[in-house]
């Protein structure tokens, strides 16, 4: 599965815009979550702009493949990406988390390109197991694709979810996890670990890709190896670093949920030129 | 007088529906044979999915199939569907406005011997708080299925609440109407309002008191959310005092809902007729109405406080 220089190059300073946009959302909003958002950002800026077949102009196309973000806290690069795609204006990323803005702190159905609000954690990955079923029994051939986040793997609903995908064996699923191994009060493997995750995973039926989430080339194939894959859902399990990008947000627990000042807004947008 | 399973009214209605729309679509966590999805995982099994012992998962697995053009049925007992997955009905089901049928069995302390784990007397103020869930409890089994009717019709999110035993049929009810009470009965000395299978205790309760000259209104108030706000500020303007009768506890539920109206449009003196801070247990459905006050003869008492 070769991917040619050139769509990797385009795809990496992308993502560095999708990165920089982050930081300026977040900073004009005062609050938010940027360490998730920019651990995600390679994985999810290779899926909207060279996996999903969709219709930025038309967001309700019906045989549009679908995402879910599960992580909702990590919506700045949700918008980022949607906007970059065109679903909407890109002046509108800086009304993020203000009153009557269609961007609100955790995604909803208001802004075009979001199927399903999230937020509340631990509920993406049956969202998108409903998705796929529906698109099994119209006979469609989207794929549905749901970003996790580690910390969100503690909740009980997830493994209800994972058990249910491999039961029905939805290969048209294929599930991201962000997998950054930090959490709001520390490191996932203190907090509550969840290592071994991929043996996890493969115990439950699912076919289990490692990558290194910030290495574009490995997210291109692994998003290829997943749609070759039949029989079983997939999950691509990403080792990236929380805040990727901005040396001072990088593995900070501190940068989970908060805005970064004025002084440290200029220095990351330096960082991310 | 016949009587009837409301839950075998919602299956047969199931397979009415499925045969009519092909998006309908219908998901039970373990416990098909009870609720009585089971009949329409018969006749259209891929349409079916059991979702085992999870019934988070199955909620919000409802949602998403429901944002893909889906009519999704869920069905659990009434304290799973309300209690265990609140936060995916609130948050992903009613939120995003999906058009999610909860209807849920087992409800209330007619469950009988099971017991308190299995008895919801809770279902009614958990679902009554969340924004855009509409709210159903059928009185007997004809009406359960123009319940299901009417709500398949109505895009968005229902809770209908069933209960386990055979419902006694209520004879000549006016027409249902989503959102509007029945007035199975006039009378201008006082109004009982009773939802479930409290409806039938009301009528008797009713006829016993005409022996007393007493002249009961009784209101069937199928529709909790959106609460019949006229049929509530009539009964406190035109007769002495409300007394609201229902299976579950007095507080969140359909007195809750009328006390509300009252408050704010007409006081007047409302009794409820509920559980009072207390839990279920297990024994036979009438044996627990009569051990929880909910007889038509405790209806009757309650009235009589009022009028004297």
């Amino acid at each position: 599965m070769p991917f040619d220089d050139k769509t990797i190059k385009d795809l990496e300073l992308q993502a560095k815009e999708i990165r920089r946009l982050i930081v300026q959302m977040i900073a004009k909003a005062g609050s938010g979550h940027p360490g998730g958002s920019l651990s995600s950002a390679d994985m999810v800026t290779a899926l909207f702009f060279h996996v999903l077949n969709n219709r930025p102009k038309e967001p309700h196309y019906p045989d549009r493949d679908r995402f879910h973000l599960s992580k909702g806290h990590c919506c700045p690069l949700l918008y980022a990406v949607l906007a970059k795609r065109g679903f909407f204006p890109e002046d509108k990323l800086f009304t993020l988390r203000q009153l009557g803005s269609m961007l609100q702190g955790h995604p909803d159905k208001r802004t075009p390109g979001v199927e399903v609000a999230s937020g509340s954690l631990g509920q993406g990955l049956s969202v998108a197991l409903g998705m796929s079923l529906a698109g099994r029994l119209d006979k469609k051939d989207y794929r549905v694709y749901v970003l996790l986040g580690d910390g969100e793997t503690q909740e009980g609903n997830i493994w209800e979810a994972a058990m249910a995908c491999a039961h029905y064996k939805v290969d048209n699923l294929c599930a991201i996890l962000d997998y950054n191994g930090l959490q709001i009060d520390g490191r996932t493997c203190e907090i509550m670990n969840l290592e071994p995750l991929a043996d996890k995973w493969q115990a439950f039926g699912w076919n289990v890709i490692n990558i290194d989430g910030h290495n574009m080339r490995q997210i291109l194939e692994a998003y290829e190896k997943a749609k070759g894959f039949k029989g079983k859902p997939s999950i691509i399990i990403g080792r990236t670093v929380k805040g990727k990008g901005v040396s001072f947000m990088e593995n900070s627990c501190d940068f989970h949920g908060r805005a970064p000042t004025k002084e440290e807004t200029t220095q990351a947008l330096e960082e991310l030129k | 007088m016949s009587a009837l399973y409301q839950r075998d009214v919602y299956g047969n209605t199931l397979v009415e529906l499925g045969k009519q729309n092909s998006n309908v679509v219908v998901f039970d966590a373990d416990l098909s044979g009870s609720t009585r999805t089971s009949v329409f995982a018969k006749q259209f099994p891929e349409r079916f999915f059991n979702f085992g012992v999870a019934e988070q998962n199955m909620m919000a697995s409802a949602a998403g199939m429901a944002s893909c053009g889906k009519k999704v049925f869920v069905s659990t007992f009434a304290i799973f569907a309300s209690g265990r997955a609140w936060d995916q009905v609130r948050n992903t089901v009613s939120y995003n406005n999906c058009d999610v049928k909860i209807v849920a069995t087992h409800a209330g302390i007619t469950v009988g011997p099971d017991g308190s784990s299995h008895q919801a007397i809770e279902d009614i103020a958990l679902m009554r708080v969340i924004s855009n869930m509409n709210i159903i409890v059928p009185c007997d089994g004809p009406q359960t299925r123009e319940a299901i009717i009417a709500c398949s019709k109505i895009n968005g999110p229902f809770y209908v609440r069933l209960g386990r035993p055979k419902f006694t049929t209520i004879e000549n009810k006016p027409e249902f109407q989503f959102g509007k009470a029945q007035v199975l009965r006039q009378g201008d000395d006082i109004t009982i309002i009773a939802c479930g299978v409290m409806v039938y205790e009301a009528i008797v309760a009713a006829e016993l008191l005409s022996g007393k000259g007493i002249n009961a209104r009784v209101l069937n108030m199928h529709t909790i959310r959106p609460i019949d706000q006229d049929a509530v500020i009539s009964a406190a303007k035109e007769t002495k005092g409300i007394v609201v009768c229902e299976e579950h506890a007095t507080v969140g539920g359909l007195a809750s809902a009328v006390d509300e109206v009252v408050a704010e449009n007409h006081p007047v003196k409302v009794l409820r007729l509920g559980i009072k801070n207390r839990y279920g247990q297990s024994g036979e459905p009438q044996d627990l109405l009569k051990e929880y006050n909910l007889t038509s003869f405790d209806i009757e008492k309650a009235v009589f406080s009022i009028v004297k």
